[in-house]
């Protein structure tokens, strides 16, 4: 019997059953929240929370009806909301101006998958604007609920909790908003106020804890991660007959390279991980891995502005001492967000670096020429353009591919032609997903900013609806059979909405397609691709 | 980034135009109201004075029907129950003169009525 | 419930207009439009400059196309701007032709109840149709607040009555600011969705404007007003030197009209209407997605507590060199 973090415990026919036009017959305001398991996160450990030195670190659970807040809790949450219309036009731009038109309402995976009305971005951000419209407007405090207005109370924290933790900040209600309210701004405010109450989710916060530390989200301390490295690089002298012996650490070296740390641990993101190494070796680049800046995700973005900025210093810190040139970054989604929207406000100006120039073909990466930092497309599109790496795309004829993009490039930043261009010169069969669920329209995974794990499973699977959706309509169209992402948290979590919504499509990192179609210099008969699977035909 | 000026530059610009009429009044005056030149030894028009300002459009629409689509000649005045030749011409412009009465409220008020695409003027030059 | 409260709020407003007008005419007629423009004018600048106080720390830009990197990649200059030019641009488009809202769709149950998506196009009408009649209709009103009146007021008017349909001339903005608020208002009732978000801060500046369309196009086309009176009103107010003895000779209809134009001046600043202010501020749409190429400033940046590199080395140093791994303390 499966059990509910677990996809087989539902039924498609059941969470396909969403009727749009019913909505609860009382107010939102008065719909209390149904926390079943399924639909929400463990809360943070109060270790992780002592070593960020974050505040009101205990025990609690979600399901208790006492969630052990501190005794002024609603002062400090006041308080914090004061603060934060004053540092952040955004936030207070975005409690005043929205007129509820409804245009973002069916824009949310979530809507789309649950049909709660309250996973509509006007009324997640109304979660919140309540309180506002109560506590720092003149209407709001003489009319009352009549107006929009209520009281702060436990039950609306616990609200928030639960719908601030159920949006992706993917950013996709943004896109259609006459205003651009983003949601995603609204939803980092939500969870900054959360988090004075020492309400995280340890999906969350234990990452933060570890990037602290070790340097990644994932805790793999120094040695241990030159082990999986070594790992991987056996699996590439299986698969290619190339041998790697990466560099850490070094100093002199050109180029600091940097992605998510999810791509050293598990399938299908250390194939991922094992292309970047087939490519800067056959390339001959003069640069080096770091494993005290080994990660290039952020989930301070899903955590506080500072905590974003706590954890993205290491990377500027670590390429100074280092005394590289210039940064390269891996495929990764909110990673890039971080860094293009955040991290040459918070931690720059990065004066000791260069402008980037790719050492191969001379070019000179003007649009980065403050941060100092490309990505990893730019940089092989770039590649390609001038014809440096010589390629066999048959070698994927046996894939169908597809691309998802993922949401922070795509609406954070705008790098959607990039791993296209890539795509289309490393594989011959490539079909684009239906054109409402693709570039700026694209569709989270479901999983995004720190929701992809197993005990939120019911959520993912409902937020995964729109994505798995539109891939079962490629595969049955088309054959597709692989959807390429570059993001690390896609890799992780479109397995299971692939699994689950589409069947027989596998998830796949563009630069292990790259890798697989490369001709190397020594390789040896390529039969086996990244996955040491036997290519057909070959 | 500051943006402040930018900002101020805009309300300004708005300011400005929404209180166009108030600096363009500053400037130019209120304007005077129209006196109108009523014709000599009358006492009444074709209907009370109050109806006539209000209505006296729809009227002439009426007679222009009755007149061009009913062929009915002539009219009788709810109010007083005199009787009346439809013509725009022949009736209301035997009293009023056009220049010194109509034009006067209509300039003012800008309206373009398309009478006179049509009629002319019988004292006008 | 909130409907209804609207409703009858805006039917209150205009009955006061409409029956009190006659016992205080210079009240109505002077001292609340003297009150309301002024509240009107001080709300608007207090509320903008508010937001313009706040600073904003990162450059937020919501990207809706390709950015800018290499030459020979296609790119969307307007949907994901690299200047101030291309900024300016999408800004004029997000603001004249409503852009975003002309992305808009539907998202349907397909087969299996799986959602597909369909283009939706009838918000962006109904907006559009009503903001730009609105904005018609009170350049129109330019006529009655100036003499002579500007010639671009008289070109607008016949433009509006281009088809010379009726006596007085029937103007299609007429027709278009009620439809347009109609729609919006059905779409608000009938719409399952919309009308579970809906909250009075909808519903009542809604019926408020419905209420002055309303008795406007009553004023113009059903019941007329002394049009000479009326301008001889407006152009004293504007010149600060108000005709208390006109006032007799306006009908109450007019008053009921106007009263509902002065509870709209004094209701704008302190409701949603400013969006027509704030959507010049937004953050998503009015900066360029170059922080890349330009670093921008957050005047609030602090130090935060940060974990070295030596304390990295203090704790992992050991194991580092175990393994081959090259430290900074040997």
């Amino acid at each position: 019997m499966a059990k509910f973090d677990e996809m087989e415990y539902y039924k498609q026919a059941e969470l396909l059953n969403i009727d749009y036009d019913q909505v609860p017959d009382s107010d939102w305001m008065d719909t209390p929240v149904d926390f079943r398991p399924g639909t929400f996160i463990y809360p943070g450990k109060p270790a992780r929370l002592e070593y960020l030195d974050l505040p009101n670190a205990r025990e609690w659970s979600v399901l208790e009806e006492d969630w052990k807040l501190q005794d002024n809790w609603k002062q400090i949450v006041l308080e914090g909301m004061a603060e934060r219309l004053t540092k952040y036009r955004s936030f207070k731009l975005f409690m005043d101006v929205c007129v509820r038109c409804g245009a973002c309402a069916d824009k949310c995976h979530f809507y789309i998958g649950s049909a709660d009305p309250k996973n509509m971005p006007v009324l997640r951000a109304e979660l919140l604007r309540s309180i506002y419209r109560k506590e720092f407007t003149m209407v709001g405090k003489v009319l009352g609920k009549i107006a929009g207005a209520r009281e702060l109370t436990i039950d609306v924290i616990k609200e928030w909790f639960y719908y601030f933790f159920q949006c992706t900040e993917c950013r996709r209600c943004s896109v259609f908003c006459p205003y651009g309210i983003d949601t995603a701004e609204i939803t980092m405010m939500g969870r900054e106020l959360l988090g004075l109450l020492g309400l995280y989710v340890n999906w969350i916060i234990e990452p933060c804890a570890n990037c602290f530390r070790t340097g990644n989200h994932l805790g793999i301390q120094p040695h241990a991660l030159k082990d999986i490295f070594e790992d991987l690089c056996d699996d590439i002298k299986t698969a290619t007959g190339i041998e790697i012996d990466p560099p850490f650490n070094k100093k002199g070296a050109d180029i600091l390279f940097v992605t998510p740390s999810g791509d050293f641990f598990a399938e299908p993101g250390i194939f991922t991980c094992m292309g970047y190494l087939i490519l800067f070796h056959e390339l001959g680049l003069n640069y080096t891995w770091s494993t005290y800046a080994s990660e290039g995700g952020n989930f301070g973005l899903f955590t506080s502005h500072e905590m974003i900025k706590r954890l993205n210093a290491k990377m500027y810190m670590e390429a100074e001492r280092l005394g590289v040139k210039w940064i390269l970054g891996g495929e990764c989604g909110h990673m890039w967000r971080v860094i293009n929207q955040y991290m040459d406000t918070m931690n720059g100006p990065a004066d000791f670096l260069e402008v980037p120039k790719s050492p191969i073909t001379g070019t000179v990466f003007e649009n980065a020429k403050s941060t100092k930092m490309v990505h990893i497309m730019e940089f092989v599109s770039d590649l390609i353009k001038h014809k440096k790496l010589k390629l066999d795309p048959s070698r994927n004829d046996h894939i169908n591919v597809t691309f998802h993009d993922s949401c922070n490039p795509a609406r954070g930043m705008g790098i959607i032609e990039e791993p296209r261009y890539v795509l289309k010169n490393i594989c011959n069969n490539f079909y684009e997903m239906p054109e409402n669920t693709i570039r700026e329209q694209t569709f989270c995974c479901g999983g995004g900013a720190g929701l992809g794990t197993d005990e939120n499973m019911e959520m993912r699977l409902r937020g995964g609806l729109p994505r798995g959706a539109a891939v079962r309509y490629v595969q049955e169209q088309f054959n597709v059979n692989q959807l390429a992402c570059m993001c690390a948290i896609d890799r992780a979590t479109l397995v299971t909405v692939c699994n689950y919504w589409a069947p027989g499509v596998e998830v796949t990192g563009i630069s292990e397609l790259l890798a697989n179609a490369m001709v190397l210099k020594g390789e040896n008969d390529r039969k086996l691709n990244l996955r040491l699977e036997e290519i057909p035909g070959k | 980034m500051n943006d402040k000026w930018k900002i101020i530059l805009g309300l300004v610009v708005f300011l400005a135009a929404v209180t166009f009429p108030v600096w363009r009044g500053a400037i130019a005056g209120a304007g005077e109201p129209p006196e109108l030149q009523l014709p000599e030894g009358k006492t009444k028009c074709i209907e009370s004075k109050e109806f006539m300002i209000d209505n006296h459009m729809n009227m002439l629409d009426e007679w222009r029907n009755m007149l061009v689509r009913e062929d009915i000649h002539e009219y009788t005045s709810k109010e007083y129950g005199d009787t009346y030749e439809i013509s725009l011409n022949k009736t209301c412009l035997n009293c009023h003169k056009k220049t010194e009465f109509c034009d006067k409220c209509h300039a003012y008020a800008d309206v373009e009525p398309y009478c006179w695409d049509c009629h002319y003027d019988p004292k006008g030059d | 419930m909130k409907v209804i409260i609207g409703l009858i709020a805006v039917s209150v407003l205009f009955l006061a207009g409409y029956g009190l007008s006659g016992a205080a005419p210079y009240l109505f007629g002077v001292i609340i439009p003297y009150a309301a423009f002024a509240l009107f004018l001080a709300g608007f600048v207090y509320r903008v400059l508010a937001w313009a106080k706040v600073p904003v720390p990162f450059r937020i830009t919501t990207t809706c196309g390709g950015h800018k990197t290499h030459d020979w990649l296609p790119r969307s200059k307007y949907d994901n701007p690299s200047n101030a030019v291309e900024t300016f641009i999408r800004m004029l488009l997000e603001v004249l032709c409503f852009r975003s809202l002309l992305k808009n769709t539907k998202t349907q149950p397909g087969d299996d109840n799986k959602p597909v998506y369909a283009t939706e196009i009838f918000l962006w009408l109904g907006a559009i149709v009503f903001h730009y009649s609105m904005l018609v209709v009170l350049l129109r009103h330019i006529r009655l607040f100036v003499q002579p009146t500007p010639a671009f007021v008289t070109m607008i008017e016949r433009a509006d009555g281009f088809f010379q349909v009726g006596v007085p001339v029937f103007y299609l903005t007429s027709f278009g600011l009620i439809a347009g608020l109609v729609y919006l208002l059905a779409r608000r009732l009938f719409n399952p969705q919309v009308r579970y978000i809906s909250l009075l801060n909808d519903y009542f500046p809604l019926f408020l404007l419905l209420g002055i369309g309303i008795s406007g196009f009553w004023l113009r086309y059903i019941s007329k007003a002394d049009v000479i009176a009326i301008k001889e009103l407006a152009t004293g107010l504007v010149t600060f030197t108000p005709s208390a003895a006109i006032l007799s000779s306006i009908s109450p209809l007019f008053f009921g009209h106007l009263f509902l134009v002065c509870v709209l001046l004094m209701y704008f600043p302190f409701s949603k209407l400013m969006h027509i202010a704030g959507v010049f501020l937004s953050p998503t749409r009015n900066m360029a997605n170059n922080n890349r190429a330009v670093r921008h400033i957050n005047p609030w940046n602090y130090p935060v507590k940060l974990h070295t590199y030596e304390e990295y080395e203090e704790e992992f140093g050991e194991l580092m060199k175990a393994v081959g791994l090259p430290v900074e303390k040997e």
